[in-house]
């Protein structure tokens, strides 16, 4: 018990008329602009016969069901096989359909970390992000903080994500300002001689892909 | 479409503020910076968010900027950049 709460709520409670208030339904937050703007052109698109409930519903299962396990795929595919990873970073969308993979309409371009080089991914403008490959972003990463930071002070966002890189490695910070996509392909950690695609897989992080954090066990750069 | 830049021309950002939506943000805009890849031609934003969504296409590039030609008081070394998409409109050589 606290100090501000100092009565019991026992079987048999001294004033049965003392409530605490109920957890708020949803319908008891007002709906902002955008989620009703959101239904409404649902419905209406519904409506005019443009497409069904059900391939609405199908469509947000699918975004719903993407998440950084299929980036992860592809980066241990790559970290196993040099030509796959040549194909991947020359072309992520055909290099993906060689493993059956669809990773969508938007281009997205896959920037190799190197001894050299450390990528990192930001939308300065809005919240871009390879949606195909690494799912819903982060609350983070669409952030204003994140957005102003990651752009102008790359290093001391790093430094916060426990990425610590040499003042000799060049940052490459890719702002997605416009119909491209970006994934980092992180370098593959020490260490892991032998390993197999699956369990390389599992080393992959969503972060390691953004560019904040490189895959653990990695000797870094 | 041809376009007007190739990979390793130097261009400058315009600096201009139109009003209305665009994808050229503040920070590189009257910024010189090179062109690193042709993305391909797609349509502008600028009409596209206002709905005209049969307007021509145009070139987009991605453009490389040094941090410390961007910021001031950027605080890692000089070999650090940025890389922006930027369509073609928004660009001049840098020169001009």
């Amino acid at each position: 018990m606290s100090s501000d709460h100092n009565h019991d709520h026992g079987m048999y409670d001294a004033d049965p008329l003392h409530h605490h208030p109920p957890q708020p339904d949803l319908e008891d937050t007002p709906l902002t602009h955008h989620q009703i703007m959101q239904i409404a052109v649902g419905e209406l698109l519904i409506e005019k016969d443009i497409i069904t409930a059900d391939e609405l519903r199908a469509q947000i299962d699918f975004q719903d069901s993407i998440t950084p396990a299929r980036g992860a795929q592809l980066v241990a595919r790559a970290w196993s096989d040099d030509g796959f990873k040549a194909r991947l970073v020359a072309d992520s969308k055909a290099a993906g359909a060689e493993v059956g993979m669809d990773i969508g309409p938007v281009p997205i371009l896959v920037m190799e970390n190197t001894p050299s080089v450390h990528n990192l991914i930001v939308c300065t403008l809005c919240s871009c992000y390879p949606r195909f490959l690494l799912g819903i972003p982060p609350d983070w990463y669409k952030s204003r903080s994140y957005r102003r930071r990651a752009i102008s002070e790359p290093r001391s966002v790093l430094a916060e994500f426990g990425t610590d890189l040499s003042d000799s490695v060049e940052i490459k910070v890719h702002d997605s300002t416009a119909d491209m996509r970006y994934m980092v392909l992180p370098m593959r950690p020490t260490g892991t001689e032998g390993m197999s695609e699956e369990a390389l897989a599992g080393l992959v992080t969503r972060d390691c892909m953004v560019g904040v954090t490189v895959p653990e066990g990695s000797g870094g750069a | 479409m041809s376009t007007r830049y190739e990979v390793g021309d130097t261009v400058r950002v315009r600096q201009a503020y139109p009003a209305g939506h665009c994808r050229t943000p503040y920070y590189c805009r009257g910024k010189s910076g090179v062109v690193v890849r042709y993305c391909g031609d797609y349509r502008n934003p600028e009409y596209l968010a206002y709905g005209t969504y049969d307007g021509p296409e145009e070139p987009l590039y991605r453009i490389q900027f040094k941090q410390t030609a961007l910021w001031p008081n950027y605080s890692g070394g000089p070999q650090d950049k940025v890389e922006v998409e930027i369509y073609e409109h928004w660009l001049v050589p840098e020169n001009s």
